[in-house]
């Protein structure tokens, strides 16, 4: 049971990836009008004072300030309900923090340390609109709004100071970094994908969305080629016709599933030709390679294969993980300064768990 | 030494460009970026203070000081610096500021060091004609624009090499992008060719009216430079001279400029004899 206490407290509680699975996440995930309706009856709790909500595809936190235990077990139960889970399950697999706890786990998830692709830098973006939608519905006070602002700074400070979000870790990703490396912006990046294999289309997907100018698909099978197109809302162009037009792309990605080369080093050479002054970029995915391995040689062709992009995307993950040390130090340091700054505000109220289990945290300081 | 001492100025101008220089080593050693702000300011600094030491000089020699091989070095070196300025600004490109201190804090220190390179100063060299000091203040210039394309061209080789081997780690991975890097270069080139075009052609109404006051050679290297650079330019246009040969060129060319400075700044007895400004103790 609950007792009562002074000031209200500080609390996290969700669901990630860390304790649930792929299955249960999909299960617990808020869709828009599942948050609507969550948002409503969370407003109608009593004593729950503050509440911004982190939906994501691997985490459904709720960051609060709530005046008594009850609040918090009827959020839960609430969010239980709405989902169709046993309040009995969802404490098995949830994280369950409070006071300055709470704030280490903040910090810690705005900065990527507790992403599943450790640094990843689109978490801070989504932190921070979850922050600004808790604005907007006026669900956020004065202890929230200085947690949440501080933690915004203190992660930033852990990404400018470690190299813990540096390079990138997935295969896509590094093709798209390499394509920024050589032409600067993406707007006006042409690019052609070759081929209907699985990594092929991620990686034209990941260069739709940093922005590329155009997308072409071009297929052995004209069919899939266009049903392709259609998906990402892209240019078809016919298999035959590739090696003549290869001069009006800049960025090649190849992944078909051809038992020979379909890009041959006089292809390459012609298409150089007719763009002298620009560089042409081939990304090779495909086993057996698609892209003759004398295209290399070439002035003003880059080819980087699937073992280049590996073995890039995982020198950059053994980097983040060497800076872990580091940035769990600062998370440390900043979330103790500021439960030092609200420590007025929230107590330590001795929180308990619908099931009974002792006290959530204890302050620090 | 006095704040009314051009050289004073000079010192501390150089002491800024080599502190960028020393900030850009670091963050470089340290695989981390540097500040281009911070960078950026030092060499705002740094470009103040050394044109603060060349309008003192001007004002001592009564003219664009450029009249012996000190000033034509600290005249190039602000050259650099006032393009890296207007180009560091707009383009953004990271290393650059860097680079540029580099070359700045080089060719003010290593010239500042040679006393011998300041010991005499022809005064009055250009006879009282603004016309031709405005061709030799050209003409400097467009080698300050030739230094600049030769500090593009280096990092545009450093990325290409990073690109094609493989190595995009630690500092290469601060290298600016390949094709912002082609595109700084060619505008450069031109605007040094174009620069250098029209100092000659303002050198050369001069010379057709009184041919004896310039030694040949002085035409012959300075022509050259520009042809070399002009022809570059023209290769580069037919798609024939391109990415990292044009940038071998174009630092092979600056080289090659650098080392006609001497013959540059060489004139005939005609003039009005030589007097020391700084004499050596």
């Amino acid at each position: 049971m609950s007792s009562p206490s002074p000031l209200p407290s500080l609390f996290v509680v969700g669901a990630n990836h860390h304790t649930t699975p792929l299955e249960l996440r999909e299960k617990l995930a808020l869709t828009a009008e599942k948050l609507a309706t969550f948002q409503h009856l969370a407003a109608q709790i009593e004593g729950m004072k503050e509440l911004a909500v982190l939906n994501t595809c691997n985490r459904v936190e709720f960051y609060g300030v709530a005046g008594s235990s009850h609040a918090i077990e009827r959020l839960q139960a609430e969010f239980c309900r709405l989902s169709g889970m046993p309040e009995a399950d969802f404490a098995e697999i949830r994280k369950l923090a409070g006071g300055k706890d709470a704030i280490i786990h903040l910090l810690s998830v705005a900065c990527g340390l507790e992403s599943q692709m450790l640094g990843e830098n689109e978490i801070f973006g989504q932190v921070k609109d979850a922050y600004e939608a808790a604005q907007k519905r006026q669900s956020v006070g004065p202890v929230l709004n200085r947690v949440f602002q501080k933690a915004f700074q203190g992660a930033k400070h852990v990404r400018t100071n470690t190299a813990v979000n540096a390079g990138q870790v997935s295969v896509a990703n590094v093709a798209v970094e390499l394509a920024l490396s050589i032409f600067g912006n993406l707007r006006a990046t042409r690019v052609l994908l070759l081929g209907a294999g699985d990594i092929g289309e991620k990686t034209a997907k990941a260069f739709q969305s940093r922005g590329a100018g155009s997308l072409t698909v071009a297929s052995r099978t004209l069919t899939r080629a266009m049903e392709l197109a259609t998906e990402f809302g892209a240019v078809a162009l016919p298999f035959e016709q590739m090696a003549q037009r290869l001069h009006e792309f800049d960025v090649v990605v190849c992944s078909t599933a051809a038992p020979h080369a379909v890009v041959t080093q006089s292809a390459a050479e012609t298409a150089l030709r007719r763009r002298p002054s620009q560089p042409l970029f081939f990304i090779d995915l495909a086993l057996p390679r698609d892209v003759e391995p004398a295209v290399a040689g070439l002035e003003n062709a880059f080819v980087y294969n699937l073992d280049d992009l590996a073995k890039i995307a995982e020198k950059a993950r053994v980097a983040r993980a060497a800076e872990v040390n580091k940035a769990k130090q600062i998370v440390d340091e900043r979330a103790h300064s500021i439960w030092q700054q609200i420590a007025s505000q929230v107590g330590a109220s001795p929180l308990t768990t619908p099931n009974g289990a002792p006290s959530l945290h204890q302050p620090t300081s | 030494m006095s704040l009314s001492n051009d050289r004073f100025w000079l010192w501390c101008a150089g002491a800024c460009y080599f502190a960028g220089l020393v900030l850009g080593t670091v963050a470089v050693l340290r695989e981390r970026k540097h500040s281009r702000g911070l960078m950026y300011l030092i060499v705002v600094a740094g470009y103040i203070l050394q044109t603060t030491g060349l309008y003192l000089r001007g004002l001592e020699v009564k003219g664009c000081p450029i009249g012996n091989q000190f000033e034509i070095f600290q005249f190039t070196g602000w050259s650099a610096t006032t393009l890296y300025l207007v180009i560091g600004a707009t383009f953004r490109l990271s290393l650059l500021g860097y680079f540029t201190s580099m070359l700045s804090a080089a060719l003010a220190l290593v010239s500042l060091s040679m006393p011998a390179w300041d010991a005499t100063h022809r005064v009055s060299i250009f006879g009282g004609n603004a016309w031709i000091e405005f061709h030799a203040a050209l003409a400097l210039f467009s080698y300050g624009v030739f230094a600049l394309l030769a500090l593009t061209s280096i990092l545009f080789l450093l990325r290409h090499f990073s690109l094609k081997n493989k190595k995009l780690d630690g500092a290469f991975a601060f290298l600016p992008p390949i094709v912002d890097l082609d595109h700084i270069s060619f505008r450069l080139l031109v605007a040094g060719v174009v620069l250098l075009a029209a100092s000659l052609g303002v050198g050369s109404v001069w010379w057709l009216r009184d041919v004896e006051t310039v030694p040949m050679t002085k035409i012959v290297v300075t022509a050259g430079i520009w042809v070399a650079y002009a022809v570059a330019l023209g290769l580069r246009q037919r798609g024939i001279l391109l990415a990292k040969r044009l940038a071998w060129v174009c630092v092979a060319l600056f080289g090659a400029a650098l080392l006609s400075l001497s013959t540059i700044s060489s004139h005939k007895a005609a003039l009005p004899a030589s007097h020391a400004l700084h004499p050596s103790p």
